[in-house]
């Protein structure tokens, strides 16, 4: 099947504008603005079922209807802070598939009212942001942002922003604080953005896969992108594939596609072709699962992987192989979120703290059952209680592993 | 030289990104503009954002010390920033740090005796599929450098030390 | 009407107005949430997570909007997660469970995981003893430790933040207090977090450290031994300290605050004040002060002080007796009878110049006050009344602030000056110069030195500023003598009063007229008659002066000069200054922080201050020594106590009439609730136990239209071409006689230095930072030049009370320093 996100598959030269022109290219941003009121455009969204690619799996049409229409201007920021680990396909998109992003951003603010979008790109993505920024001036020049587009009153401009390595900015509150030159903590939510975002201004927040969707939606209709995927999960979505594979790399498939068809069919298999020992899903974030047969055969969807006791998140699939102790994975994923709690409030931050000296006695062979057990019972004491999701994705790998593979703590702590 | 002085056209065209009266949002990128020179920003740098803002010198550098990516103390003229998260590990890339670390003579985290190079251990770059992977971080800005090898990255600050210049 | 919600909270039916958060409206029920971050005169920010609880809403049927019921009660939907309760807004029929099995263990939860990297030398720690963190552990915290204390998180211990505050890195909780508070509430962003996660520490990048004039109330809010005074630092043990409520003294707002004291051995086991701390009155401080209330009260406990009387013998002083000493005065104004003059300073209590008062009319002697700001009779006459209160001001109201220098003249009307303009009032700052408020004003309106009067005259003509005067809800002025003398202050404050009266704000609450007086109780002395002299070097000649509480040739050589060709001069005073050592007899006052007595501030609010410490050596307070020299000319004067005088006064003087101590004392409930056990909440701020004071009675009211005062015509003096203007300006640090003592304070206080504009520095060939030799009044003083481009070429800024002779705009040469 053909690609819709990863087009420059199919077609080698989309990032050139006369080639993306060619193929279609800003046809639906046209179609939007002479042809569409920006409620039928977010309505048809709304229909297709698309469903945020950020990780939360939010309704993308119903975000946008949240828009609070007494309080203007209105801004779309674009999340490309892409820094979950395991998570790499914003980057291949933007890179190669420019136009298709750009336009949807453009569709996105047409839709919500927005004259001005901000692309939010992580600091080591500096590259890509000045390549984005070429982008927009080739189609600035080309007429398809400015003033006055297609001879309408709609004008938009479309800016890049770069962070500067933190992962909490991927948040979208703590993104829209670095936009606003501060620190990128989170705020508190409610309000969320479309009633309080970006300068205290209703804004919509959306992935790049999510608003890369958007163009093709809008061409080719709702019942189009709602006929692939599942019923819970309508259309397509990049999984990035890592860890002990063959063939690490971006896929774009169906939701509804099997782990094993996924590890098997186009990762290659493992590494030695030792066996499949577990996969987190949704990057470091994930609860871990403890893979059999039926687990391999699950469908990547949202609903089914939540019956695995884990989340498909931002599907960003790490696959641990039988050389892997539960111990060592932790020590990384722990070291990550205490690397990365921003510190606003104080589960994350102390908890974070406590667990990496947990972990690193316990990984370090001066561990005891004990610190085991207390280990699982901080990562639980942390849970319920952070002022945004960071903290509870930090318990996710630590509670699952030490839960579905105590044999791994056992040996750690007896060496 | 002040960075007014010295970048007008880029200070011009930051600020233009933004609403006048939300100009703080230009902090960032001029934040990167300060440390373009030196690798670091330094607190002429730090006074003159401030003043540019119109925010207190205190809110700028409470900016450096959250942010990864700004320094607020020199460093190498080149960061070689290796990815040793989960995914790049599990391919590899812990043994592909210290081998470098070896190989340059310094501790993760170490600077070359020739202050040439800084090797640090950093969260995951998004380039997971082509571990081992590291990025440099120097006077022209980001690179990232893929499926890397230690021969390939002691070439590569082979080149930079012969050239005696800033090579991406 | 405002709506009103009830909900229940640990089973107790709570109404409250709507919008108010769930922990207040606990604490207003007398339920205690526990809080870090929280403080209730800054927005929620939900990051320490302390103040979890169960929350429940009635679950509301989706078809019929009304709710389900289950046994005939609402069924109650519980959020899935245990809930802040400094973020959610209580709603109808909400459920509220603080102490249910679930929260605790959430709030115990909390507490440990803050105890993980808190260091645990509460034993040396200042704030032992009244730390919320130590307490809620008592309370919550586990009874074990399950963190290994080897892994603390470690991070220096101290570090000072500036010359006022340290801060200990180690005891810092992270809840942002400090942070917000200069942001938000000061307007001071001079402190940040830098770093992140568990390396988060504050910061200040300010030159000076920690550059702002409120600093010490992050002290006061900080709910752990974080952030401490460098004078109370290790000073002494909370519980070891009695309190006494008190003013401040160092300015006309009047702040309420409470000394704490001790008696100690390296006080030579005298009773000492340990610090100063706000004492709550919404209407007044709320529960801030600034940080010359805080750190300027050393003068007390100064060895310097005058201990007994002195008389002068063989052109010496020397000791004497209060006998002699006072038979000695009384003899001296007997002589004089009305060629006596009283010459009083405002530090003085109601009380003492009323008695003042009585002995210069007994005598048919000039009673005179000595300042520089005048119009005190306008005030008097259309200041603020009762009812008044600033937080009230907000949209639609307008605040206009003429030749002052607010934030160095009163700092805590200036911080709710900025608060009203935060909430939509709109300010016009009105000055020759630059300050501080212009940033936060709507309107900034600039005059040539000269030109005061005529542009505020001209005020109403302007477009929309005239509008913002006219059309204002409440209209408030505050005016003082920034760049001016006596004279034109005078003239400054008739024309504020005549836009207050031709637009009719006045004689009802929350309008009227300020003077921004130099000392607490200035606009007490204009209230009991006493007025300022244009010439007061010409009125001293040949007349015997009694002065209290001022020093006129410590501040200027010309009065200097008039006082030694004065009669005799008797001075009663804190300390030996210029004018005592000229004096023929000097008379030992008690501070007032040794005695009771009352003040009346700026808004004519009548307050009380009590006792702190005992009396210093052999001295008096000025009440008792006035009325015993008048007993010795036959005057009826009451020497007794404080509240006796202040009957007397009540009954002579019609502002204060119906006022008496007991009323003054009387206290109504105040939001926020502060100073109870839970410290955690308000911070330690002091529960006003002992009065909120009273307004003094508008002498003119809406009704009636006083008599406009004329305004001086023509202008005031003006720069020259060839020679520099020097006008007087106000400095919060300055030489004054209560302030130099405070060692602490001296950086700020720094040395005498005028300001100039960059053009005129390049024209004399200064700079910045350097040294110059300038001539002013016939003396020569060597001070630091600074610059600043806002004030107008050709004029120089001097500051008062800073050893430089500036009582008025006068021409000033400059040169090189030798
Ligand atoms: C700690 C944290 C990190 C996140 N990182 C990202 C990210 O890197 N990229 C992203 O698109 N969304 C990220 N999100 C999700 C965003 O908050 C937000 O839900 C998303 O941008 C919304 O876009 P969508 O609806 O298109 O998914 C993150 C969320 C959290 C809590
Ligand atoms: S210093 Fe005190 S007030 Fe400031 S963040 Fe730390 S604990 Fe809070
Ligand atoms: S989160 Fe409520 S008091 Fe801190």
């Amino acid at each position: 099947m053909a690609h819709i996100l990863l087009r420059h598959r199919d077609i080698p030269d989309i990032s050139n504008l006369e080639v993306y022109k060619k193929n279609g290219g800003f046809e639906a941003f046209k179609k939007a603005v002479t042809k569409m009121d920006p409620g039928d455009v977010t309505q048809v969204v709304k229909d297709s079922g698309l469903r945020g690619r950020g990780g939360a799996g939010f309704p993308t049409g119903m975000k946008w209807l949240f828009m609070d229409r007494d309080n203007w201007p209105h801004y779309v920021v674009a999340n490309a802070d892409e820094s979950e680990p395991g998570t790499f396909k914003d980057r291949e998109i933007m890179e190669n598939n420019p136009f298709q992003f750009l336009e949807g951003v453009a569709i996105a603010s047409y839709a919500v009212g927005a004259h001005a979008a901000y692309i939010y790109l992580r600091g080591e993505f500096w590259p890509v942001a000045a390549w984005l920024d070429e982008k927009i001036a080739e189609m600035e020049k080309a007429g398809y942002l400015g003033e006055k587009l297609f001879g309408t009153n709609y004008s938009l401009r479309i800016y890049t922003h770069l962070g500067a390595g933190a992962y909490i900015c991927g948040e979208e509150t703590a993104l829209l604080e670095s936009l606003e030159g501060k620190r990128g903590q989170p705020r508190l939510r409610p309000p969320f953005p479309p009633a309080y975002g970006l300068y205290g201004k209703p804004t919509v927040v959306n992935n790049v896969e999510t608003l890369t969707n958007v163009p093709l939606i809008i061409a080719n209709g709702a019942d189009w992108y709602k006929s692939m995927g599942t019923a819970d999960s309508a259309g397509v979505k990049i999984f990035s594939l890592s860890g002990r594979v063959k063939k690490p790399g971006n896929y774009e498939l169906p939701f509804g596609t099997t782990f094993r068809q996924l590890i098997y069919e186009y990762g290659g298999g493992i590494i030695d072709d030792r066996p499949v020992k577990a996969i987190m899903a949704a990057g470091a974030s994930s609860s871990i699962i403890k893979v059999d047969d039926q687990a391999l055969d699950t469908p990547m969807d949202y609903a089914s992987v939540r019956t695995l006791g884990a989340d498909l998140g931002s599907a960003s699939v790490i696959v641990i192989d039988d050389t892997v102790s539960m111990d060592w994975l932790l020590n990384k994923t722990i070291h990550f979120f205490k690397h990365e709690s921003c510190g606003k409030c104080t589960p994350c931050r102390e908890g974070n703290y406590w667990m990496l000296h947990l972990i690193e006695r316990i990984h370090g062979g001066t561990g005891s059952a004990e610190d085991v057990e207390l280990l699982k019972s901080v990562a639980k004491q942390i849970q319920g209680k952070c002022l945004c999701a960071l903290g509870e994705f930090s318990t996710m790998a630590v509670v699952s592993a030490i839960e579905r593979f105590p044999e791994d703590f056992k040996k750690a702590v007896h060496s | 030289m002040s960075l007014a002085e010295k970048y007008p056209e880029e200070i011009k065209r930051i600020l233009a990104k933004y609403p006048p009266e939300h100009k703080r949002s230009a902090l960032m990128p001029l934040l990167y503009l300060a440390q373009r020179e030196k690798g670091y920003v330094d607190n002429h740098a730090m006074n003159e954002i401030a003043e540019m803002l119109e925010i207190t010198p205190t809110e700028v550098a409470a900016m450096i010390g959250f942010y990864t990516l700004y320094h607020g103390e020199p460093a190498g003229k080149l960061r070689i920033q290796v990815c040793v998260d989960l995914p790049c590990a599990l391919r590899g890339a812990d043994k592909f740090l210290a081998d470098l670390c070896a190989n340059l003579g310094i501790e993760p985290g170490g600077t070359t005796a020739d202050g040439l190079v800084t090797v640090e251990p950093v969260m995951c770059l998004a380039a997971c599929d082509k571990a081992p992977v590291f990025q440099t971080q120097g006077p022209d800005g980001i690179a990232y450098h893929e499926n890397m090898t230690v021969e390939k990255t002691m070439q590569l600050v082979e080149a930079l030390r012969e050239s005696g210049k800033e090579v991406k | 009407m405002t709506e009103l919600v009830t909900l229940s909270i640990d089973g107790k039916q709570v109404t409250v107005p709507k919008g108010t958060l769930v922990v207040d409206a606990a604490k207003q029920a007398g339920i205690d949430i526990p809080v870090f971050c929280y403080h209730p005169k800054m927005e929620p920010a939900g990051m320490c997570r302390m103040c979890l609880v169960e929350l429940g809403r009635p679950m509301i049927d989706r078809a019929t909007g009304q709710p389900v019921l289950e046994n005939g009660q609402p069924k109650i939907q519980w959020a899935p997660k245990l809930e802040t309760a400094c973020t959610n807004v209580v709603s109808d029929g909400m459920v509220v469970l603080t102490r249910s099995e679930k929260a605790r263990a959430g709030q115990q939860e909390i507490l440990e995981f803050l105890l993980t990297s808190h260091p645990l030398d509460c034993p040396v720690c200042d704030k032992g003893g009244e730390c919320p963190l130590q307490n809620l552990t008592l309370d919550y915290g586990p009874g074990k430790s399950r963190f290994l204390y080897n892994e603390k998180h470690h991070a220096e211990k101290h570090v000072p933040l500036g010359e006022l505050i340290w801060l200990d890195r180690e005891r810092c909780i992270q809840c942002g207090r400090c942070v917000r508070f200069q942001r938000l509430v000061a307007g001071e962003p001079v402190l940040a977090f830098d770093e992140r996660g568990r390396d988060t520490e504050i910061i200040t990048n300010s030159e000076p450290a920690f550059d702002s004039i409120f600093s010490g109330n992050t002290t006061d809010i900080c709910p752990v031994g974080a952030l401490t005074t460098a004078d109370f630092r290790f000073g002494a043990r909370p519980w070891e300290l009695k309190s006494a409520a008190s003013l401040c003294a160092q300015c006309p707002v009047g702040c309420n605050i409470t000394f704490n004291t001790r008696r100690e051995a390296k006080s030579g086991g005298r009773v000492v004040i340990k610090r100063v701390m706000p004492r709550q009155n919404e209407e007044v401080n709320e529960i801030w002060i600034c940080d010359k209330g805080r750190f300027a009260y050393h003068f007390t406990e100064s060895e310097a002080r005058l201990r007994q009387p002195l008389i002068r013998r063989n052109g010496q002083l020397q000791p004497a007796s209060w006998e002699e000493a006072l038979d000695l005065a009384a003899a001296k104004l007997k002589a004089a009878g009305k060629d006596a003059l009283i010459l009083a300073g405002g530090r003085l209590s109601n009380e003492d110049l009323f008695n003042l008062k009585k002995l210069a009319d007994g005598l048919g002697a000039q009673s005179v006050l000595y300042t520089h700001v005048g119009g005190g009779d306008l005030v008097t006459q259309i200041g603020l009344a009762s009812g008044t209160n600033l937080a009230d001001l907000g949209k639609g109201d307008t605040i206009l602030v003429a030749a002052c220098d607010l934030y160095e003249e009163a700092p805590i009307w200036w911080l709710r000056v900025k608060q009203a303009a935060d909430r939509g009032a709109t300010l016009i700052v009105v000055n020759a110069r630059a300050t501080r408020l212009d940033k936060h004003a709507g309107y900034v309106v600039r005059y040539a030195p000269g030109d005061e009067t005529v542009t505020l005259q001209g005020l109403l003509k302007q477009d929309k500023i005239g509008a913002a005067i006219r059309e204002a809800g409440n209209l408030l002025v505050f005016y003082a003598a920034d760049g001016l003398d006596l004279n034109g202050s005078t003239s400054v404050a008739a024309a504020c009063a005549n836009l207050l009266i031709e637009t009719g704000h006045f004689g009802r609450p929350n309008n009227g007229l300020i003077g921004v007086w130099p000392h607490a109780n200035d606009q007490g002395a204009w209230e009991i008659g006493f007025r300022p002299e244009a010439d007061l070097a010409a009125a001293l000649k040949g007349k015997t002066v009694y002065i209290a509480a001022a020093d006129p040739a410590g501040d200027d050589p010309r009065l200097a000069k008039a006082l030694q060709d004065a009669g005799t001069v008797i001075v009663q005073e804190l300390f030996q200054t210029a004018t005592a050592s000229l004096a023929e007899v000097v008379l030992p006052a008690a501070a007032y922080t040794e005695r009771e007595g009352t003040f009346t501030s700026g808004e004519r609010r009548v307050q009380r201050y009590y006792p702190a410490v005992p009396r210093w050596a052999e001295t008096k307070a000025d009440y008792v020594i006035t009325a015993e020299i008048g007993q010795r000319l036959g005057l009826d004067l009451e020497a007794g106590a404080p509240a006796l005088v202040f009957n007397r006064l009540t009954a002579e003087i019609t502002a204060f009439a119906g006022l008496s101590y007991r009323k003054l004392a009387e206290v109504r409930p105040q939001w926020p609730i502060v100073g109870r056990a839970d410290l955690y909440y308000g911070g330690t701020t002091y529960e006003n136990k002992q009065g909120l004071g009273v307004h003094l009675a508008a002498a003119a009211s809406a009704g009636e239209s006083p008599h406009l005062p004329e305004v001086r015509k023509g202008s005031g003096p003006r720069p020259q071409e060839d020679a520099l203007l020097a006008v007087p300006v106000t400095k919060l640090y300055d030489l004054g006689v209560t302030v130099r003592s405070s060692v602490l304070l001296e950086a700020r206080i720094g040395l005498p230095a005028i300001t100039i504009h960059p053009l005129t520095a390049e024209k004399m060939g200064l700079k910045a930072g350097e040294k110059a030799m300038i001539g002013l009044g016939g003396h020569e003083n060597e001070v630091l030049v600074k610059l600043d481009e806002t004030i107008p070429a050709g004029v120089a800024l001097v500051p008062r009370s800073m050893g430089l002779p500036v009582s008025a705009p006068a021409p000033l040469s400059v040169g090189k320093a030798k």
